[in-house]
């Protein structure tokens, strides 16, 4: 026992012995990209600027945000760089980044309809993202479905239980697929499509990276994604597909200098290259594949690969107004949480319902029947709080934790969740009695 | 025991210098590593919006709420059926290596140890394939009979992948258990007449209560505060998910996810005390050692068919997640489809160059952290168990806690006390490498510590007053008998602080600073972002899982070789 103990001790000191070197030039950055991603960039900042090195630390969006909070006092990072720009206007707000202007010119203002940088100059767009349907073509094919091409596609009976999400709460990427949807189909009926498609799902993923890895091991069909999950997911040989709904946004994927960063000079250098033609190039390589933020650049990207400057789809994609989606993030995401996330069982059951209710009335159609199987949607999708409700004072205070003694979290999490238990109840038992009225 | 106070008043008072130092020096650790870190983060659970005043608001708020009432049932259920089904897996097979002439036992014992070792992210994905909606099995059976079995769906889900996930819990300790029971009560036994299932029901087991007990115990609580099982099943309504979910999500400032960390400390806690009370009053200990414990018997041909059956399809059943991951670090394209499309060792050769620093990195991390928590658990368990010094109990519930926080917990304390420390280089205390073992010795000290325990429990105190009577000191005594004795529980509780060690995560993603310091849960949750590092990442589990293996082996070679060596007389 001793003699193990030892030798543990003996291998652990052997190798304890090799001390990291540290030179002066090393840019630390956290980011949330995987490996995949950085080694590429690092390769190649490195090779652009053999003065520094690149320290990469991985971790998720929320925790690395944390982080930079908990250590601001003695701050280690120099950059931050990650996909949700919700992310980075958390970062802002709490003072945590240092204005930059970077030695890049020439790069659109603009990206689809939303701005490539942040005004103030704090943050920076270096690759574009939009969001759609994923799906497993041997899945789909096993089931007999089609490719599903728009949101609305998704409140089919027919993809009943076959698509998976990530919790807007925990993945900054959803949050803004369902503000998008929200903003572009308005509050009521956003919700209705965002009810209906939840009514659909298999399972609500609590990180971002679940819902591709289920499609392509086939544990779902269809998945909600940012696009360059299904495109490096098909460059790796996976079965899969993607397209982009009409109602849809492309946002900018960021990085930006944490204040008070130990290299500055580092950090500056790292923004250049990343925003420079070689940098951009990187993101066409296949294990990445995210659109480039500067035009020239989809000359070389590989054939059907979408450009987001010249696309008409694109092009009639909505504007999106980040002040609204500010505002309102908290909210959002809490009532998806409660009226899908936690609910989803319930939800799922009063959806099969009416579709069981739909498909009797499509054989036999009787007008007591329809109506009732009316009622049972538009139940389902009657929201507790109207858009100006979500986005008022009163209702955001309770999610600040700010200085007021407003309503709790809880408080308002559970009126809301009784809200919708009690409705999707309601909704099933209508759907039942229609259904029973047509047998 | 605790009845001994009033029984016992003499040794009340013979609290020795060195007993009065140990409880110190624990407490001190135990403040400054788990109380304190914890302490800083869990405290706004009792004070009130907006004003900062203590309250108790939020845990009336939490009574009140449907969801966490449901979560709080759940996970009481989901605990205590797991501990139900790890005991059906864990048995036989402690029994059946323990208790017969068993070829090859030393494998299973260490096999049966594997599905501790779970990498996170590449176990989830690998049992998926496996199990899930559209995994191997449930493909096949559609195929052949047109059905599908929800193996890994709602909380009977979670229920079946925990038991498989944390039965070693109760095979390692039970294990010892029984090795640790005196031959000569079994002979007794057999001269009055008592032979196979009664024989075992009312000798065998009850004297191996206490190892059974140590390991349902951790199994109950384990399960009741794991986070990872729930979420990948994508079961919600759970308390630790629930916890979990309110902790980490970004720019929330909701008490609740620290509410939920308290209540799950205090179940922890609870189910702990609630062992310990059955455990109360009894004496498990037996005088005699050094037989080599219980005597093994021969099986004839057709028992051991039997036997080695039932070993065999325990063994295929548990050993599935991993025998996934090995696929999946040989697959290229795996999709939908019952076994890969086709198998490469690209992977390997893709991690093989980046993984030795992490190998490296665990090794130390995982075997300092174990060392500690046998160090400081079996101090805990002698204190606790040999003497009356006033606040031992305070320590075994300090450690024990630690359970129940969840690792982001930790993570964010450790930054929020030891950040503004720093070095006189300027570097901040909190991004040493130490720090990382620290942290993960804090998580795993409640293992060792069951592990120690129980060890104890079974070393007779009339042992150690023979050697003081004969003129040892107190601390000859522990050196030369009680250490000894305990042997096999100590090695057990490092044993199982290392292997689960070595594949933490949760708060080591919050900790680590540099590659260079990174251990291979962290360079697996690198690679396990991206389609492309699926297999890399698959890859690397494989090799943390032969790593720990290998050094679990090595362990039960030695009690193995000891237990011979102590004049195990066939």
């Amino acid at each position: 026992m001793l003699k193990t103990i030892a030798a543990a001790m003996l291998m652990s000191a052997a190798v304890l012995t090799v001390a990291y070197a540290q030179d002066g030039g090393k840019v630390t950055v956290i980011t949330s990209f995987s490996k995949d991603v950085t080694d590429p960039f690092k390769a190649g900042f490195e090779a652009a600027n053999p003065s520094f090195t690149l320290d990469v630390q991985n971790k998720s969006t929320s925790a690395g945000v944390k982080f930079v909070d908990e250590t601001k006092a003695n701050n280690q990072v120099d950059l931050f760089w990650a996909s949700a720009p919700d992310a980075f206007e958390n970062l802002k707000g709490r003072n945590l980044l240092a204005k930059f202007t970077p030695s890049v010119t020439g790069l659109p203002e603009k990206v689809g309809s939303y701005p490539v940088n942040d005004p103030q100059g704090y943050y920076f767009g270096f690759a574009a993202s939009g969001y759609g349907i994923m799906s497993n073509d041997r899945y789909l094919e096993a089931n007999n479905l089609p490719q599903p091409r728009e949101w609305g596609d998704l409140l089919k009976a027919e993809y009943h239980d076959h698509i998976a999400i990530a919790a807007p709460s925990r993945s900054g990427t959803t949050h803004l697929t369902i503000e998008t949807i929200l903003q572009g189909e308005g509050w009521e009926k956003g919700w209705a499509t965002l009810t209906g498609i939840g009514g659909n799902l298999q399972q609500v993923t609590e990180r971002s990276f679940g819902v591709p890895d289920a499609v392509n091991s086939g544990q779902t069909g269809i998945g909600i994604v940012i696009d360059f999950f299904a495109f490096s997911a098909q460059a790796s040989g996976f079965p899969v597909s993607f397209s982009y709904p009409s109602v849809t946004t492309v946002v900018p994927a960021n990085v930006g200098i944490i204040a008070n960063a130990p290299n500055q000079k580092g950090a500056e250098a790292f923004v250049n290259y990343l925003l420079s033609e070689t940098g951009q190039a990187v993101l066409l390589e296949p294990a990445i594949r995210r659109l480039p933020i500067n035009p020239a650049l989809y000359a070389k990207a590989p054939e059907g690969f979408p450009n987001p400057f010249e696309d008409p789809r694109f092009k009639s994609m909505i504007t999106f107004d980040s002040d609204i989606s500010k505002k309102r993030t908290d909210v959002v995401d809490a009532l998806f949480d409660q009226l899908i996330t936690f609910q989803l069982d319930n939800l799922r059951g009063a959806t099969k319902a009416i579709h069981e209710a739909d498909k009797a009335l499509a054989a036999n159609d009787q007008a007591d029947a329809r109506a009732l199987i009316a009622e049972a949607r538009q139940l389902l999708s009657t929201m507790p709080v109207t858009a100006d409700e979500a986005a008022s004072d009163e209702t955001r205070a309770a999610f600040t934790g700010g200085e007021q003694k407003t309503a709790r979290q809880a408080e308002l999490e559970q009126k809301w969740a009784a809200f919708a238990s009690e409705k999707y109840a309601a909704a099933k038992a209508k759907a039942e009695q229609a259904l029973d009225l047509i047998d | 025991m605790a009845f001994a106070l009033t029984s016992n008043p003499i040794r009340r008072i013979t609290a020795r210098p060195g007993q009065v130092l140990a409880v110190t020096l624990i407490a001190l650790f135990l403040a400054i590593f788990l109380i304190i870190p914890a302490g800083t983060v869990i405290y706004i659970a009792f004070t009130e919006k907006g004003t900062g005043a203590l309250t108790a608001v939020n845990f009336i708020d939490f009574f009140n709420t449907d969801l966490f009432r449901r979560s709080f049932f759940n996970s009481v259920y989901v605990s205590a059926m797991s501990v139900v089904w790890a005991t059906v897996i864990a048995l036989p097979l402690a029994v059946l290596t323990t208790r017969f002439d068993f070829r090859g036992s030393l494998i299973i014992q260490t096999l049966g140890f594997v599905p501790l070792i779970m990498p996170p992210f590449v176990g989830a994905v690998a049992m998926q394939l496996l199990f899930g909606r559209n995994g191997t099995v449930n493909l096949l059976l559609n195929d052949w009979l047109g059905i599908r079995i929800p193996f890994m769906e709602g909380l009977n889900g979670v229920i079946f992948v925990q038991s498989l996930h944390y039965f070693p819990f109760i095979l390692i300790n039970l294990s010892t258990s029984l090795r640790n029971i005196d031959r000569s009560m079994e002979e007794a036994a057999q001269n009055l007449g008592s032979s196979g299932l009664r024989l075992f029901r009312r000798i065998v087991f009850p004297l191996a209560m206490p190892g059974y007990l140590a390991g349902a115990s951790l199994v109950f609580v384990k399960v009741f505060d794991d986070l990872a099982t729930p979420l990948l099943l994508n079961v919600k309504d759970m308390l630790a998910p629930q916890a979990y979910l309110r902790v980490t999500s970004v720019g929330l400032t909701d008490p609740m996810g620290y509410v939920i960390s308290v209540i799950l400390i205090a179940v922890s806690i609870f189910a702990m005390w609630l062992s310990a009370l059955a455990m109360r009053g009894k004496d498990y200990s037996t005088t005699q050692r050094g037989g080599g414990g219980l005597a093994r018997h021969k099986l004839s041909f057709g028992e051991s068919v039997i036997a080695y059956g039932i070993v065999g399809l325990i063994l295929l059943l548990v050993l599935s997640p991993h025998i996934g991951l090995l696929l999946l670090s040989f697959a290229t394209v795996w999709s939908f489809s019952p076994l890969p499309d086709a198998v490469t060792v690209a992977h390997y050769s893709r991690v093989f160059g980046e993984s030795s620093i992490y190998i490296k990195n665990t090794l130390i991390y995982a075997s300092l952290a174990g060392l500690i928590d046998v160090v400081v658990g079996g101090a805990i368990a002698y204190l606790v168990l040999r003497t009356k010094i006033i606040g031992r109990r305070w320590l075994d519930w300090a450690a024990t806690s630690a359970l129940a926080i969840p690792g982001v917990v930790l993570g964010i304390g450790y930054l929020r006390t030891f950040y503004g420390v720093t070095l006189p280089d300027g570097t901040p205390l909190a991004t040493l490498w130490i720090m990382v073992v620290l942290a993960l010795a804090i998580r795993r000290l409640p293992y060792a510590l069951r592990a120690c325990y129980a060890a104890l429990q079974q070393v007779s105190e009339s042992l150690e007053e023979a050697a003081e009577n004969l003129g040892a000191t107190k601390q000859r005594t522990i050196r030369r008998i009680v250490l000894p004795l305990m042997t096999g529980g100590l090695l057990a509780g490092f044993v199982t602080s290392f292997s689960t060690a070595a594949v933490e995560l949760s708060a080591t993603l919050m900790l680590i600073q540099s590659n260079s310091d990174a251990p291979l849960a962290y360079g697996l949750y690198v690679f396990m972002q991206s389609p492309a590092g699926r297999g890399p990442g698959a890859a690397l589990g494989v090799i943390a899982v032969v790593m720990v293996a290998l050094c679990t082996l090595l362990s039960h070679y030695v009690i193995e070789r000891r237990q011979k060596a102590l004049g195990m007389a066939k």
